[in-house]
């Protein structure tokens, strides 16, 4: 079974999803990294593959990108790197990049090559839904990977549904139309978007994302649905650990998992 | 080549399209579905019309060059874009634009420059409408092509400098790109040229349409028959050559000439003629060629043009070449300095660096004594004067 499906099977709450840039902040941090926020309680763990040009994404990860591209990371070295993680955890493991990546990499050996590596999902943000259905659901499918796209406060309730259809995975509810790296508290708009979201009755685990930077922040995202996804606040942890990225791991996963406090 | 047209997914064969994130997807569905409609209204043209000809300046003219005319023994005519308000192609589009965001009630403007005339256009047209204009620019631009930057704040813009990569007009786009996804509602983003996703490249060209549309009544009024033999355009993303090319697209008697920058050199390392150098892959939301690593890592590229020096080209053109519909030629910062030179004491006109490139070209083509060639001029070289005279320093006088 999909490692994916089976976490979502098993646990409906509080699922943690751990972001980094594969590559930052030193070449050999990817296995580490997965291992320890593994260890230290992260649920899934999504790998970003650094690029040039990441449209989506804020200063955090365009920072970190670059970085992981001049220290040499590359779509070969990382799927070396993730079947060397793979030997030592079972955490779900999900891959984000942009289309363009796969393009050159081409669409059936990339799915193959990363399949085999011990991916579970992929996010592609801007594969467009047509060409997905068109090319790539299906070698997705063969390789057992479930496919995960984003819903905004700006999706249509029609479009949400189609986006639900076409995913495979976890929907990816992206809590403010912003890009990465802001944090933000939930707001009152927030709320209703996501109250929306919830009264489609989807069958799709879903899970926040973008703005979630603390143990508080976490908590109240999962209040709505699966769990959150934490992405430039960690990689801002990572800064200046090169030599323990490990034990950094370890403790952010630990500052957002403490126990509340009364 | 039959019949040049984009799909309704916006393909021009397999170039083109949307590949955006779902964060754009609401405010690009919203032009797509509208612009159309909006640009065939009555009162839209009207405007546009009206403002064309009395904001502008349009038609401009089509001017017979004869001293270059005597020089490349052929015919000559120089689309002169250079004349319109603001001193460049861009203003038909931003006009355009900004009708539609008008129209979409959209409230905030937005853009990327490179060359700081987009810049320049679209900040006078937020004047016009008093609407909230910012345009984000690559920091090593800001510096090379200062005066556009002071025109931009006289005209009440605010000048955002893009720090990321190569700090020129690929950066400035990403940040164009990230300012939209965070400012969802009230914003439009006015692209500058023939690229991005899906209504952009379809939309731009047909707005910068109206230079070719011209371009027919004036060579019928000065020779008796509406086309030329050829027509030279310089390409950066491609929007005064698609302008230029526009009604002459299915027209096989048209040779279609787009020029683009080679840098110090095509194998130099530090170029920018993308046709040469790119592959296919996808660029600022669109399906293209471009200039890329194996790995599909955007390469960053380089001309002393700052319009010109970009790593893709919009999908029009993508597909008009690898179709072999039109043939690029490409020109170094040397060859288009000296053209710029060249042409100013032949002509008396000052292109600008952009604009140089394509005069450069005139000196690779082969053609007839009766060939009629249409140069673009796309604008004008004030901007420019600061390369120029340090150009004018570094040559022994009067090489003309
Ligand atoms: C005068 C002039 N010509 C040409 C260009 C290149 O743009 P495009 O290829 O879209 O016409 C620019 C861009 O800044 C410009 O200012």
């Amino acid at each position: 079974m999909n490692r994916l499906a089976r976490l979502f099977a098993e646990k409906k709450k509080d699922v943690l999803n751990i972001y980094f840039t594969a590559g930052y902040p030193t070449l050999d941090s990817t296995v580490p990294i997965i291992r320890s926020l593994a260890e230290a309680g992260a649920d899934l763990i999504e790998i970003g593959m650094p690029y040039s040009d990441p449209m989506a994404d804020g200063e955090t990860i365009q920072h970190s990108s670059s970085v992981a591209l001049s220290n040499g990371m590359n779509l070969n070295l990382l799927v070396q790197q993730i079947a060397e993680a793979r030997r030592h955890t079972e955490v779900p493991l999900v891959l984000m990049g942009y289309f363009n990546q796969v393009l050159q990499y081409g669409m059936e050996r990339f799915v193959g090559a990363v399949a085999g590596a011990g991916i579970d999902g992929l996010i592609l943000p801007d594969l467009p839904a047509y060409e997905y259905e068109r090319d790539f659901r299906r070698l997705a499918e063969e390789a057992d990977l479930q496919v995960s796209f984003l819903i905004t406060p700006q999706t249509t309730d029609n479009r949400i549904r189609e986006i639900a259809r076409s995913s495979t995975g976890f929907l990816y509810v992206v809590s403010s139309s912003s890009i990465t790296g802001g944090s933000s508290e939930i707001s009152d708009k927030q709320r209703a978007y996501f109250d929306r979201i919830e009264k489609l009755g989807l069958d799709n685990p879903k899970l926040i994302g973008f703005g979630i930077s603390d143990a508080a922040t976490f908590r109240t995202a999962c209040e709505y649905f699966n769990g959150a996804i934490i992405g430039s606040a960690f990689i801002r942890s990572l800064a200046g650990q090169e030599s323990r990225v490990a034990e950094a791991s370890r403790e952010f996963v630990e500052r957002i998992l403490q126990p509340q406090e009364q | 080549m039959k019949n040049i047209a984009i799909d309704d997914r916006g393909y021009y064969g397999r170039f083109g399209g949307a590949y955006i994130p779902e964060m754009l997807h609401a405010n690009v569905e919203e032009l797509r579905r509208n612009y159309l409609t909006m640009m065939a209204d009555p009162d839209f043209k009207q405007e546009f019309d009206l403002l064309m000809r009395d904001y502008v300046g349009r038609p401009s003219p089509l001017y017979y060059a004869e001293r270059l005319s005597k020089h490349y023994g052929t015919q000559v005519y120089l689309k002169r874009e250079d004349l319109n308000h603001t001193g460049a192609h861009k203003i038909n589009n931003t006009i355009g634009q900004i009708l539609l965001a008008e129209r979409l009630g959209k409230k905030r403007i937005i853009a990327e420059t490179g060359a700081g005339q987009h810049g320049v256009a679209t900040a006078t047209v937020c004047a016009l409408k008093g609407l909230k204009c910012i345009v984000y620019m690559g920091e090593v631009d800001i510096e090379r092509q200062a005066p556009n930057v002071a025109r931009m704040r006289m005209l009440g813009a605010e000048v955002r400098p893009a720090l990321s990569g190569s700090r020129t007009l690929k950066d400035a786009t990403n940040e164009a790109i990230r300012d939209w996804i965070n400012n969802p509602e009230d914003t439009h983003y006015i692209i500058g040229s023939v690229v991005g996703p899906h209504p952009y490249p379809d939309m731009v060209a047909r707005f910068q349409a109206i230079i070719s549309e011209e371009t027919k009544w004036q060579l019928q009024e000065k020779i008796g028959r509406d086309y030329p033999d050829a027509i030279v355009a310089c390409v950066g993303g491609g929007s005064n050559a698609a302008g230029a090319y526009y009604h002459y697209l299915n027209d096989e008697r048209v040779r279609l000439i787009a020029v683009e920058a080679a840098g110090l050199g095509v194998d130099s390392g530090e170029s920018a003629a993308t046709s040469q150098l790119g592959t296919e892959g996808i660029i600022h939301g669109s399906r293209t060629l471009l200039m890329q690593t194996e790995d599909g890592q955007i390469v960053e590229p380089y001309s002393i043009s700052a319009g010109l020096d970009y790593p893709g080209i919009g999908p029009l053109h993508a597909f008009l070449i690898d179709g072999k519909r039109a043939e690029a030629i490409s020109v170094t910062d040397d060859d288009a300095l000296a053209a710029a030179l060249f042409v100013a004491r032949q002509e008396g006109i000052i292109p600008a660096l952009e604009t140089a490139h394509a005069f450069a070209a005139l000196d690779q083509m082969a053609y007839g004594p009766d060939d009629v060639v249409v140069v673009c001029l796309s604008g004008r070289g004030d901007k420019d004067l600061a390369a120029y005279s340090s150009y004018l320093d570094s040559v022994p006088l009067n090489p003309a």
